[in-house]
């Protein structure tokens, strides 16, 4: 499990550009699965015919990734870029990043603290003020190296640390990814339509498309998502906790889950003896929002691993949460008949 | 139409849990269409059969509400809002679940500046002592709505989710009167208007309809130092030029003045500048959708009491009639 979940997450797919993650994806889903295509948006579709058919069942996880794309290079051979997807300047700052297919180093400079007025010291860097230092001397020294549009994604390294716990970029949603990968090992009573969708970071784009053209009876959206249960959090502010289970969404800014999904869920989980949690707050969205109106509308519920600090080049979660989560979604489409 | 709007203002109904309200407009309107579906997200579709053109009138059964994210250890209720709830709304205001439990809205009281107060830092309380208690009543995903009851006062009448059970108790009234036309006519009670005008696209979309009107709650400007507004309750209905979401197709808008002066139907003008309505989905589907708005004329809005005229909402249903029983030329 390390081991895929290392190449899943530290391979680049930033909104846009996720032709590195797909190509491993397809790599790994292409035994499991009975068909595997790439729609024209360039979602990941895996097909695996059902024991009694009848009913197609959507499963989703989107493969693309938070990350910057640049969009010029100055004349001191420094690179601006632009954010993909939601970021939070604060967490880009003094990190390392590898842009382009070539995997060059780069790294997002700040002025150092001997040379910032004290005004500067309290006030938010934006990511407008930032900038990319890839060793160049000059625009032409940089430009043999960048092109504009190139994109960059976070140089960090996969590690299992402490009980169980890992610590990656890109968790959202590579986890969801994986669990794809762990549930296709199974055929269902249902066919089901396994999809690694392109483009959520930048406003659910890819799954759209993809259910319009599924039309499936539901669709189950695997996530990972936001978990604040760290020191200085008020309780009710906590989102979902590590460790506690999958998460279960009623409602975030996108969708209101499928009561009748929803029930299952719960119930599935009580019966097959998985700990799960409801996620206390209703931020933030995912593919469900783009799915449950395609067409004459199609029923959606979301599962979620908590993850800590997600959208940054570091975030934690707890491998038990993966796990349960994995054996929830493959206990719900067995049950699904 | 005052009883059919009261019984639908005590309906509980907010977005995303539709249930009862729909079963309530299904007793009320089954009588009087040929045919009633309920769609994939819960969107009531009842249609009166006809040869001419597809109608698609459409006016939200959803209404807004509080959902519980999370029971303290006292067994107080945190909250996130579902759809367009306000702070200064909601300050100790009285709400009721599904179930009927009954609870009050209030917030931490060491907040001393009410501009300091956000959604995050209210609560239910519904009475109970602690965590175990509230656990046995509510859970979350559970969702309250306003509890202000049904009044009336001079012609008008005042409730929560006046928005837009108003609009649905229009089209009732209009399925109950209208005789005969030469139109197919798509009575729709639409789901989550309120979190994003999410049940108007998928039936919509399923319905392909020749013209889309949409009927729904406006504000006015005919209060206290109120901002500025054309629209004045109690001076008809509002027939929409543009809100957010929508610029009215002006062949739909010159039909609706046309239909209302022949009617001779009072009727005002409506720009509203923030907030949309069903239409806004139903004109952006397929290939487009000629559409508009009728809109009530309504103060107050998203709070406990909403108040509306009277005479608006019989001028609303003259007026839908008269569109419905006339030819519509494109």
């Amino acid at each position: 499990m390390d081991e895929l979940l290392k190449r899943l997450t530290e391979a680049h797919g930033v909104s846009g550009d996720e032709g590195e993650i797909r190509e491993i994806l397809k790599q790994e889903v292409t035994n499991l699965a009975d068909e595997v295509s790439i729609d024209r948006m360039g979602n990941l579709i895996a097909f695996k015919k059902g024991t009694k058919g009848g009913k197609k069942l959507m499963i989703c996880a989107h493969m693309d990734e938070v990350g910057l794309i640049i969009h010029t290079i100055a004349e001191n051979g420094t690179l601006k870029f632009s954010t993909v997807g939601s970021i939070d300047s604060r967490v880009l700052i003094s990190k390392k990043v590898k842009i382009g297919k070539k995997k060059h180093t780069g790294i997002l400079g700040l002025k150092a603290i001997h040379l910032q007025e004290p005004d500067e010291r309290k006030t938010l860097v934006k990511s407008k003020q930032l900038y990319i230092d890839i060793g160049a001397r000059s625009k032409d020294e940089a430009s043999k190296l960048i092109s504009l549009g190139d994109y960059a994604a976070f140089d960090t390294e996969y590690l299992a640390f402490g009980q169980n716990r890992i610590k990656a970029k890109a968790l959202d949603d590579r986890l969801g990814c994986s669990i794809l990968l762990d549930v296709l090992k199974n055929r269902y009573p249902y066919d089901i339509y396994a999809c690694f969708t392109v483009q959520e970071e930048v406003g659910l784009r890819g799954a759209g498309a993809a259910a319009f053209n599924i039309k499936p009876s539901m669709a189950l959206i695997i996530e990972g998502t936001t978990c604040s249960d760290v020191p200085g959090v008020d309780e009710h502010m906590r989102s979902t906790r590590l460790g506690k289970g999958p998460a279960i969404t009623v409602m975030d800014a996108t969708s209101y889950s499928n009561k009748e999904m929803v029930n299952r869920l719960v119930e599935t989980a009580i019966k097959e003896n998985i700990p799960y949690q409801m996620k206390e707050s209703v931020t933030g969205g995912n593919d469900a929002g783009a799915i449950h109106i395609s067409g004459e509308g199609i029923k959606t519920a979301v599962v979620s691993v908590p993850c800590r600090y997600i959208h940054s080049p570091n975030s934690v979660a707890d491998m038990n949460d993966y796990y349960s989560t994995s054996r929830l979604v493959e206990a719900f489409l067995k049950g699904c008949e | 139409m005052k009883e059919l709007l009261k019984k639908l203002v005590l309906c509980y109904g907010p977005a995303g849990n539709e249930e009862v309200i729909r079963d309530c407009i299904i007793e009320e309107i089954k009588d009087f269409v040929d045919d009633i579906k309920v769609d994939v997200l819960g969107n009531l579709i009842a249609v009166k059969r006809g040869v001419g053109k597809k109608v698609m009138l459409a006016a939200h059964m959803d209404q807004i509400g509080f959902m519980v994210t999370h029971i303290d250890e006292k067994g107080f209720i945190r909250f996130s809002r579902v759809g367009g709830i306000f702070v200064q709304n909601s300050i100790n205001s009285k709400v009721v679940f599904r179930d009927g439990l009954v609870g009050v809205v209030s917030y931490e009281s060491e907040i001393e500046d009410i501009k300091d107060i956000k959604l995050d830092k209210m609560y239910i309380d519904v009475g109970t002592n602690n965590r175990e208690e509230t656990e046995k009543l509510v859970k979350i995903g559970d969702v309250a709505v306003y509890s202000s009851g049904f009044a009336e006062s001079n012609g008008r009448y005042i409730a929560q989710a006046m928005d837009d059970r108003a609009g649905c108790a229009l089209l009732i009234e209009t399925a109950k009167r209208l005789k005969s036309s030469p139109h197919e006519v798509y009575f729709v009670f639409t789901v989550q208007e309120e979190l994003g005008v999410r049940g108007a696209k998928t039936s919509a979309y399923a319905l392909d309809p020749h013209i889309g009107i949409a009927i729904d709650v406006t504000l006015t400007g005919d209060t206290p130092k109120s901002k500025l507004m054309a629209v004045k309750m109690g001076a008809g209905p509002a027939i929409k030029v543009k809100d957010v979401l929508i610029m009215a197709h002006p062949k739909v808008k010159e039909l609706m003045i046309t239909r209302a002066r022949e009617a001779g139907v009072p009727y005002q003008m409506e720009i509203l500048e923030a907030g949309g309505t069903d239409a806004g989905a139903i004109h952006l589907t397929r290939k487009g959708i000629p559409s508009g708005v009728l809109s009530i004329p309504t103060r107050y809005v998203h709070s406990d009491c909403e108040m509306i005229d009277s005479g608006d909402m019989e001028n609303g249903v003259k007026l839908l009639l008269k569109i419905l029983e006339e030819e519509i030329e494109f």
